[in-house]
């Protein structure tokens, strides 16, 4: 067989076994899916395992120094730090998924219509797309929070808006190669109908490049929820993510540095768990590919 | 071939594409019908709009931006140009099955080949997942895939190009179809894997009672399993006839060129094979008169070079040529 017939292997997940088996191979995407993990269980088990109620403050333990008691130390209201960490984590973690689920709601379809129509239709929303990306993710979110005024609803909204264009792309572009197979043209020859086409044909040789970039988009909207709320755009007190906390602490750094570092290093682990897992199943899905037959 | 009218029946098929320079039409005028129980070959040259002829009959070309001009195409008293795609989606894998030339990306790679096949038996059939399945296992064991319950369960891409070829065939048969159209099915694999392919769909054929048309450029092919033979050549149909008479006494200069141009053919009448001089006619630039007249021995200005050359009645088939030369001499006369 000529070379040329088997590069014509297209993108897909691969059947799960082999994929995991590949995706364990790969020794930082597993130590960031194991760490991600921990961080979700923690986030799902926070009203047990935190030590302190994360709004009880007290005026008599304002900012202090990490003891046995207060791991981190307390904050600028005597809050314990850890505790409230553990419960931001779930403010913090449900916002990424939330601006992700918006950007794939509006992204994947307008990426499969525009790349599997083409013509007018992809002019149009390829148009519309390359306006929205001409803007810095974050200055057009910050627009669209003030419209709407601050809430972490709305924040996440603005991510998600501002994040649907990239998965558009993706899907767009897998798309645009999909149509072409010939495994296309053989399911219109079984009466497939278009929309059969995309749902069962189109779709699922989409997904990897898909999941990959929903991976590395969850770590920036996490980053992103992180910058709004730093700013007191996102999640309004009493309550608090990672980023708000972030905030808060920072006036206070030069007196109490601990709360500031462990908002920031917990941000930090976090966006790199994503990014290195988004790496993992893009080599897991990729090494597939090259594999070919 | 008992039945009073063709399960397939072309008649003045013009097909065009979209080029820089406007239109083009890669298909000129076909005709042609395949009866029941039928094996049809259409033979040519690449780019003799062999495949698209084929693929326009069952609305395959207007997604890829081609137009049907012209004619008409009769599936079983149903009239498939024009015809909205909800009518042609139900015909499509259901009364016709299709075999493409590329075994190794015809395969949908998100899916068990198993799935695949099960999916068009329960749209076309209404069936149950379980009963689709079975179908889908039964379809393979047909084909001759060793141990087809467990192979429904793997993936195309651990499937070889011959075994692929064998998949595509299942899934085109799996419904019980009238006709099957294989285009080029066998172009991608190694001769061995090709006596195999053929061997089933022969098979096949007689146990289903449908009716095939192949297409193919090898006259090889042609030899083992048509019963009748369409040859195409610049977009047209230039000669038409049952599949012995074809071999034996052809009509066509082109036709005869084919033949002798055959290392088979051409070491059995002792000769070289001979090729014909000459390039292939383009769709942008078909010559005046006959489309073959710039390559062909026996032209002559006048008939062969003006106007366009209608497609006669010839006994059992159909000649588009104004000389017709005695072909009967041997190479000699060459």
């Amino acid at each position: 067989m000529s070379a040329s017939i088997l590069s014509a292997a297209p993108v897909a997940l691969p059947p799960s076994s082999n994929f995991l088996q590949r995706f364990c191979r790969n020794r930082t995407a597993v130590v960031s899916a194991v760490l991600l993990l921990a961080i979700v269980i923690v986030a799902i088990a926070a009203p047990w395992l935190a030590p302190h109620d994360p709004a009880k403050s007290s005026l008599r333990a304002i900012m202090r120094p990490p003891t046995w008691l207060h791991p981190f130390g307390t904050d600028d209201l005597g809050r314990d730090v850890l505790s409230r960490l553990m419960f931001a984590s779930r403010l913090s973690l449900v916002a990424s998924v939330q601006a992700v689920a918006i950007a794939l709601v509006i992204g994947l379809p307008l990426g499969l219509i525009s790349g599997y129509l083409r013509g007018w239709v992809d002019t149009i929303i390829m148009r519309l797309n390359d306006a929205l990306m001409s803007f810095p993710a974050l200055i057009l979110a910050v627009v669209i929070v003030g419209l709407l005024g601050p809430s972490l609803t709305n924040a996440m909204t603005a991510i998600g808006l501002v994040y649907a264009p990239r998965i558009m792309r993706v899907v767009r572009g897998s798309t645009l190669s999909v149509r072409e197979e010939v495994y296309i043209v053989a399911a219109r020859a079984t009466g497939c109908s278009d929309a059969r086409i995309v749902a069962r044909h189109v779709l699922p040789n989409v997904t990897g490049p898909l999941v990959v970039q929903a991976t590395v988009l969850m770590g920036q909207a996490l980053l992103a929820e992180a910058g709004l709320s730093f700013l007191g755009l996102g999640v309004q007190p009493p309550q608090a993510s990672w980023g708000a906390m972030l905030g808060t602490a920072f006036p206070y750094m030069a007196e109490s540095p601990v709360p500031t570092i462990a908002s920031g290093v917990v941000i930090s682990v976090t966006v790199l768990c994503f990014n290195l897992i988004g790496d993992g199943i893009r080599d897991s899905v990729g090494r597939m590919r090259r594999a070919g037959d | 071939m008992t039945a009073d009218r063709p399960l397939l029946d072309i008649k003045g098929l013009t097909v065009q594409f979209p080029s820089p320079n406007g239109f083009l039409t890669v298909v000129d005028d076909v005709s042609f019908s395949v009866g029941r129980n039928d094996i049809v070959c259409i033979v040519g040259e690449s780019g003799s709009g062999k495949s698209v002829t084929t693929q326009a009959a069952v609305g395959l070309v207007q997604p890829k931006g081609g137009r049907v001009t012209a004619g008409s195409a009769m599936f079983d008293g149903q009239e498939l140009i024009g015809a909205s795609n909800r009518t042609l989606n139900r015909i499509r894998g259901n009364d016709i099955g299709f075999i493409f030339q590329e075994p190794m990306s015809s395969l949908n790679p998100a899916y068990t080949v198993g799935e695949q096949i099960a999916e068009v038996v329960r749209r076309h059939r209404g069936a149950s997942r379980k009963e689709a399945w079975a179908t889908a296992v039964q379809a393979l064991d047909r084909v001759h895939i060793a141990s087809a319950a467990t192979r429904a369960e793997a993936y195309p891409h651990q499937f070889s190009g011959g075994m692929r070829q064998r998949v595509m065939i299942a899934m085109a048969i799996a419904c019980g179809p009238k006709l099957l159209i294989a285009d080029e099915p066998t172009t991608a694999l190694d001769v061995t894997i090709q006596a195999r392919i053929l061997e089933v769909l022969k098979e096949l054929q007689q146990e289903l009672g449908m009716s095939v048309l192949f297409i193919t450029h090898d006259l090889g092919v042609v030899a083992e399993i048509a019963r009748s033979v369409v040859v195409m050549y610049g977009a047209q149909v230039v000669e038409s006839a049952p599949a012995a008479q074809l071999f034996a006494a052809p009509r066509h200069p082109y036709t005869r060129g084919l033949l002798e141009a055959m290392p088979q053919v051409a070491l059995e009448r002792g000769h070289d094979p001979i090729a014909i001089p000459g390039t292939v006619a383009q769709a942008h630039a078909w010559p005046k008169g006959c489309r073959f007249n710039p390559r062909c021995i026996y032209r002559q200005d006048g008939p062969c070079t003006t106007g366009s050359m209608p497609l006669t009645a010839e006994g059992a088939g159909l000649l588009r040529c104004a000389v017709r030369p005695d072909l009967s001499q041997g190479v000699g006369a060459l």
